[in-house]
């Protein structure tokens, strides 16, 4: 992965070994033990670390107030399944073709369909830290954040409206953005697009070949 | 003591006490105010409740929701190349500048960098789009606080702005510019020239702004100590920008963090103020169109020639990963969680909208204000509906 700076003053070997992100590892290790399940490291970018779903809530107070990381910048889910519509891209009248139903997670692993999503940074040192859990569909809940960062609450409401994941202790889950009565959690890879069931999606009408170009030559630079 | 005084005394006491009676009678029952979904001060369809007893808020919530669109989802069934045309839509002031992360971040997870003159333009065309943003804020300050003037300086001054951007995209609003490993166009002939022309006039814009509305009294009286946001509970609320450097948190993503844009090669500076007032705030906004202007002044100096566009292929395949990019927008920190599984069209998006945690202060902020302080509250928060909603 390429460097994403153009500033000369970071020499590419301290990079290469990121201390700085790799100390918040450790740290993070010593602080909540074998709850840090995984970890990931992209040098110079970014972190990533995965904990149990039920030191979520202890995972974030480690964040705050052993590592620094004062400030809250989002929480929400992930859905790992991949879409049973596909991108709704679909001929209707086409035969239904078998799709690739496997769950992959992303960076630092996990095992379950849901993962929670969440980032914090620390005000003083800039670095981030992207934190994960896996929550199980058996029972979709952590506990909220709110003790430890005030402004989870809305975007603990949004993550529930959106993948019907509970959190324990929130003060009001009501919906965000949705009506009252709304069934559902449209953020969820099996709740259809509507608009594209309704209409399909016009592209796949006008695919024209490019002018010169073989139609199915797709890596021609 | 002699017998008048005693009967005066006497009667004011009486009169306190049915005063008193009547506070008790009135206090039983409380008052629920409802602003909005449309209502000239809510600029856009932000619904306020708000709880009152007399002219004091007790308890006060905004109702986000009127303009959901669901770009979350929306994004799951798009290339990334349509993704641009639709995140132009989250912050509908700054457009240019809501395309550019999400760029960043596809171009992170293949690998590719743009040529330094894309770059160089992007970093105009972003802090561009904050000038046409944030100059509107400033006049619509005014009107919220009862100044008519601002506001139609605001527009005619806006205007030169919108103008250079539909020079150089083809769009006022939505320009759509910003391509995956560069540029869609490059600048036309004699842009350069002319934006420098009108960064002048921008500066005189704030130098008016800043006699007729900072210096007056009315405006001091009205948000000077009001809305205070220290420093810890504005990091708690994930508060970002303008809103959390007026509460004295010296942080800017643009000087914070090493992203392949021009922001590191000139000469600017980052303001804070220690009030976390509105009035902090507001002045805040002032100084960065200033910074701004002078940031562009000095890339148009200095744009170095070469493409305009990186070797990509026809159709882009992201390879699998994630990446988080977040850059300072006009309104704060916007940011885009995007997720590859190698596929033409990303996974997931998150999409980190900077009005989102901004608004979410004010169930806390609102309480026990007056009412007409929510007006100001509000207005020196500054956010846009479609970057609550998305």
């Amino acid at each position: 992965m390429s460097r994403l700076s153009s500033t000369g003053d970071t020499p590419t070997a301290e990079l290469a070994s990121d201390h700085l992100r790799k100390a918040l590892i450790d740290r993070l290790r010593s602080a909540i033990g074998d709850a840090l399940v995984d970890s990931y490291l992209v040098a110079g970018v970014d972190v990533w670390v995965r904990v149990r779903a039920d030191a979520w809530r202890q995972a974030g107070l480690a964040l705050r107030d052993q590592l620094g990381m004062d400030y809250f910048c989002y929480l929400s889910a992930i859905d790992w399944m991949p879409s049973p519509f596909g991108r709704s891209e679909d001929d209707p009248t086409a035969e239904v073709t078998e799709r690739d139903d496997t769950i992959r997670q992303g960076y630092a692993g996990g095992e379950t369909r849901f993962q929670m999503l969440a980032r914090v940074v620390s005000s003083s040192t800039h670095v981030g830290i992207n934190i994960k859990a896996d929550v199980s569909e058996n029972d979709l809940t952590v506990e909220s954040w709110i003790p430890v960062y005030t402004g989870a609450n809305w975007h603990e409401r949004e993550t529930w409206e959106m993948f019907g994941i509970n959190f324990a202790g929130h003060p009001d889950l009501r919906h965000m953005y949705l009506p009252t009565e709304f069934e559902g959690f449209p953020l969820r890879k099996d709740f259809p697009l509507l608009a594209r069931l309704v209409k399909p999606w016009p592209g796949i009408a006008d695919v024209e070949p490019m002018p010169g170009v073989s139609g199915d030559d797709e890596g021609g630079e | 003591m002699t017998m008048i005084d005693e009967r005066r005394q006497l009667s004011y006491i009486a009169a306190q006490a049915a005063d008193a009676r009547v506070n008790v009678e009135l206090e039983t029952e409380g008052m629920t105010l409802n602003i909005g979904p449309q209502h000239p001060a809510t600029h856009g369809t932000l619904r306020i409740i708000a709880r009152l007893d007399g002219e004091q808020v007790v308890w006060a919530e905004p109702s986000a929701g009127y303009m959901h669109r669901g770009y979350e989802k929306l994004t799951e069934v798009r290339t990334f190349p349509q993704i641009t045309a639709l995140v132009n839509r989250i912050d509908w002031l700054g457009s240019f500048a809501n395309e550019v992360p999400f760029i960043l971040a596809a171009e992170q997870l293949m690998g590719i960098e743009a040529p330094p003159r894309a770059q160089h333009i992007r970093t105009i065309l972003f802090e561009l789009s904050r000038i046409a943003n944030v100059s509107l804020f400033l006049g619509d300050l005014g009107v919220q606080l009862g100044a008519i003037t601002p506001v139609f300086m605001a527009f005619r001054d806006r205007e030169y702005v919108l103008n250079l951007i539909e020079a150089a995209t083809g769009g006022r609003f939505h320009p759509n510019f910003d391509r995956i490993g560069g540029l869609k166009d490059d600048l036309p002939k004699g842009w350069l020239e002319d934006t420098k022309a009108s960064m002048h006039k921008l500066r005189t814009f704030c130098g008016e702004i800043e006699d007729l509305l900072f210096g007056n009294e009315i405006f001091q009286a009205r948000t000077r100590g009001v809305g205070i946001i220290p420093k810890e509970v504005a990091l708690q609320y994930g508060l970002s920008g303008a809103n959390l450097r007026a509460s004295g948190v010296d942080w800017d993503l643009r000087r914070d963090q090493s992203l392949p844009m021009a922001w590191d090669k000139v000469d600017w500076k980052v303001w804070t103020h220690p009030d976390g007032d509105c009035f902090a705030r507001c002045w805040i906004r002032l100084q960065e169109v200033r910074e701004a202007t002078k940031i562009v002044d000095q890339l148009c100096d200095t744009v170095p020639s070469g493409p305009i566009m990186a070797k990509v292929p026809r159709i882009i395949k992201v390879p699998e990963g994630e990446a988080w990019v977040s850059t300072e927008n006009p309104l704060g920190e916007m940011g885009y969680y995007v997720v590859s599984k190698g596929d033409t069209g990303p996974f997931r998006v998150k999409i980190r909208s900077a009005s989102f945690n901004n608004i979410s202060i004010t169930p806390w902020l609102l309480k026990g204000v007056l009412v007409p302080d929510i007006i100001t509250i509000l207005a020196s928060l500054y956010f846009i509906l479609g970057d609550i909603d998305r």
